[in-house]
């Protein structure tokens, strides 16, 4: 089991980002997938200009965080162990403790720290080239459809 | 407030300072979102697009553009709503032909977004309300919604930071 680890790991992430692409709005934004497996999610993008939503100091919106945090919750309860079929938000919070740094790639990280039958419980930070130093946090519900 | 303003006048002056507010964010731009104006009630759109698409199988709008649309909408309502005064008195008259300095805008704090019903590939609108606004920080309620005002997409709750000086 545990040598198969490794190679079903790229494998789903690989199965991942053919998913990601084939999502409109994840492709608009240039999303990732850098690893996906047992409930947890790491998927990036990078900066651009079009997606600013603070001109003065060229920070992208909080949007496009929510966008990509969203995205990086709900992949990470598709990869949960017990297969959920599928899954939609019933809520999301974003706390938003510091400004993107103009330029950077935005990484989200996501795990699904409680499933029941019928839902998904998840946190997420997410991170630009400053790790040690997270952007934003989330909390979410996920709906899990067998 | 003069009464015996000319109408054109007021309505230009609105519309360019709400022109002001929104034409300086790319991000508004890229989603295709525009603001309908009645006095000062404002009432966002996002007309539907392709790229808008979070999954493709129902299809429905994704999440985060929902998120993005609600979020968009309680920062221009705050922005707006906090210089109402300062340009119906004339103090002040942002002008979208100006664009040297864009009007500062609220910073979120946090947004709390509700998701109520699958997004359909058609046209959103939304409204926001400011429930309190002080002189740092403000609390703002929103929803949205697309054929029906009363069955809802999704609502939120954030709080915001308001530009200071």
């Amino acid at each position: 089991m545990a040598e198969d680890t490794g190679m079903a790991d790229s494998d789903q992430t690989r199965i991942a980002q053919q998913f990601i692409e084939a999502i409109p709005h994840a492709r608009a934004l240039g999303m990732r997938v850098d690893a996906l497996g047992a409930g947890a999610a790491t998927i990036s993008m990078p900066w651009a200009e079009h997606l600013v939503g603070d001109p003065r100091s060229g920070v992208v919106h909080g949007g496009v965080v929510s966008a990509l945090m969203d995205t990086c919750c709900g992949a990470a309860v598709m990869s949960h162990p017990s297969g959920p079929g599928s899954t939609a938000t019933i809520d999301l919070r974003i706390d938003y403790m510091r400004s993107a740094t103009r330029g950077q790639r935005i990484t989200a990280r996501a795990e699904c720290y409680h499933l029941t039958r019928t839902v998904a419980f998840v946190r997420a930070v997410a991170l630009d080239e400053d790790e040690g130093n997270p952007v934003a946090a989330a909390t979410g519900a996920f709906t899990v459809e067998r | 407030m003069d009464r015996r303003e000319p109408l054109d006048r007021i309505k230009s002056r609105r519309d360019s300072a709400l022109s002001a507010l929104v034409s300086g964010v790319p991000y508004l731009t890229w989603l295709g979102i525009r603001f309908d104006r009645r006095g000062d009630e404002l009432t966002a759109i996002l007309p539907y697009d392709e790229k808008l698409i979070g999954n493709p199988l129902l299809p429905a709008l994704h999440g985060g553009v929902t998120a993005a649309f609600l979020e968009t909408t309680a920062i221009i309502e705050l922005a707006w709503a906090a210089m109402w005064e300062d340009m119906e008195s004339g103090r002040a008259v942002p002008d979208a032909a100006v664009a040297i300095h864009p009007p500062r805008l609220p910073k979120t704090i946090d947004f709390t977004v509700d998701y109520l019903r699958s997004g359909l590939p058609r046209d959103a609108y939304a409204r926001a309300r400011v429930v309190r606004s002080g002189r740092r920080y403000a609390s703002v309620q929103v929803e949205a919604w697309q054929d029906n005002r009363s069955r809802l997409l999704a609502q939120a709750t954030g709080h915001f930071l308001m530009p200071q000086g």
